[in-house]
């Protein structure tokens, strides 16, 4: 991309970031309400927290739930994905992901409960549960929908399964990939949230909770900002590494 | 040298592709194949590659019935015959990767293809930054790398404008003449069909079979386009493709 380019886009990012705090601002002021404190305050309560450290450790600990639980989810989704290229693979996976991606996948939470306990584990088997799909889904369909004549081309030259994989199918879904991994750090965190609502004494989602309970509304907006920055920074690292792996789509 | 014996292909959907097709091309011939679109050209080379099975007949290469692709055949597809996520570079020595060639071999090879098509100085572009032409020639680097005997072409200048396809046209020529390979062309122009072929195969339309065989001794010459009896050809060539269009 070319530096101008990038200044703009990085301006645009400054210039956004700005008009939402208004927003926040002026809404603030207008409800004039405990429950809703202005930008400043929020920031104050955010840097107390880095301070004191607490907010850092929540925040790691919520990061690496939400890390493995979408390596867990891609390691499984992206091959099932790729190798539903085959027909006959399609035929088994193809009514699995029909009949079982529309379930709210989240109602499953007393099952995995019983099944891995309350503990870390569990927290990250849902979210790669639900993340699953969503990677699985369009990782299936790029693989599905790619033209015969890549394949023809490569078999042609005397290709074997193995090369048409290497040279084909997996490059060709790479940028679907990564695009739906991109699209599945929004639905981790909002999972990330709801599983650390319970039954737990760390991460974020438990920081929220807590200080709503204690109606500490600057804290339980910082976290908030906490969560936030976590989804964004996932999501800048996997933009990151899609314009880097797939230049080939941006030129 | 090729051989087309009663190919008949018929789709599990139904629709027949193909039926008796018969031709025999020489070794080191040149030969054009003509026919309405969807007259099953694509298919027949795909037969003829090894990729796809006749349903009745065969197809024989150098003596020997072709049931998978061969060392001695290039293919070459009029789009989508370059990987887009892949650099000029490593599309064109694809096929040297696939057999084992050890990386110098490869560079050596390729650089001095590359340098003859004249696509020097892009082996790090990827072909969506190339005009059509050079992508078109970077498809040609990447069968002409592996040396073949028979080079087959589906279509291969059709998404060319006119320029740019007789450059290619001429190329094509100066190939044949320089390296005596045997090519087969599918092309669905008349008058690249009469420029390229020492023998025109005229198809049907579906389901595809050989109308009739032109000879075309004259053809050879980079002049030929400008020749009463280029033209003259191409009027034949003209009137036995509207009896199999009809």
């Amino acid at each position: 991309m070319p530096r101008g380019e990038t200044e703009r886009r990085y301006r645009s990012y400054l210039i956004t970031g700005f008009f939402i705090l208004a927003i926040w601002y002026l809404l603030a002021r207008i409800l004039d309400s405990i429950a809703l404190p202005t930008p400043l305050a929020v920031f104050f309560a955010f840097i107390a927290g880095l301070a004191e450290g607490s907010l850092i450790s929540h925040l790691a600990i919520s990061a690496l739930r939400v890390f493995y639980g979408l390596a867990l989810a891609s390691s499984l989704a992206v091959p099932i994905g790729l190798v539903s290229h085959e027909e006959g693979v399609d035929k088994f996976v193809a009514p699995f992901v029909y009949l079982l991606y529309p379930i709210p996948h989240i109602v499953l939470l007393p099952l995995i409960i019983l099944l891995f306990g309350i503990g870390d584990l569990s927290k990250i088997i849902l979210i790669a549960i639900i993340v699953f799909f969503q990677i699985l889904v369009t990782t299936r369909d790029a693989s599905r929908n790619l033209s015969i004549n890549y394949v023809y081309s490569m078999l042609s030259l005397s290709a074997s399964k193995r090369d048409i994989y290497k040279h084909v199918i997996f490059p060709a879904c790479v940028p679907k990939i990564l695009t739906a991994m991109r699209i599945s750090v929004g639905t981790s965190i909002a999972v990330l949230f709801f599983v650390e609502s319970f039954a737990t004494r760390k991460g974020l989602g438990y920081l929220i909770m807590d200080s709503w309970s204690r109606a500490n509304y600057p804290d339980l907006y910082a976290t908030i900002v906490a969560m936030a920055l976590l989804g964004f920074g996932l999501y800048i690292v996997i933009e990151k590494i899609e314009k880097r792996v797939c230049r080939w789509v941006y030129i | 040298m090729i051989k087309a014996k009663d190919i008949t292909k018929r789709y599990p959907d139904g629709t027949e592709a193909l039926r008796d097709v018969n031709f025999e091309i020489r070794s080191g011939e040149s030969c054009s194949v003509i026919g309405p679109s969807g007259c099953g050209k694509t298919t027949l080379l795909l037969i003829l590659t090894g990729i796809m099975k006749p349903t009745e007949g065969k197809a024989v290469i150098a003596g020997q019935d072709v049931t998978s692709p061969s060392k001695e055949v290039a293919l070459v597809f009029q789009n989508y015959g370059l990987f887009p996520w892949k650099t000029v570079y490593e599309n064109a020595s694809l096929g040297l990767e696939l057999r084992g060639f050890n990386r110098k071999e490869r560079r050596e090879i390729v650089t001095s293809l590359l340098r003859e098509l004249g696509l020097k100085g892009f082996e790090n572009r990827y072909p969506k930054q190339l005009s059509s032409g050079m992508q078109q020639r970077v498809a040609f680097a990447r069968a002409l790398a592996l040396n073949p005997k028979i080079l087959l072409m589906d279509e291969p200048l059709s998404s060319l404008d006119a320029l740019t396809r007789e450059s290619l046209q001429n190329f094509l020529l100066r190939l044949w003449k320089e390296k005596r390979m045997t090519m087969l062309l599918v092309t669905h122009s008349i008058e690249e069909a009469v420029f390229l072929g020492r023998r025109i195969i005229v198809l049907s339309s579906r389901p595809g079979t050989v109308i009739m065989a032109i000879d075309n001794a004259e053809m050879g010459d980079l002049n030929y386009r400008t020749k009463e009896v280029f033209f003259d050809k191409c009027r034949e060539v003209r009137r036995s493709v509207d009896t199999g269009a009809i």
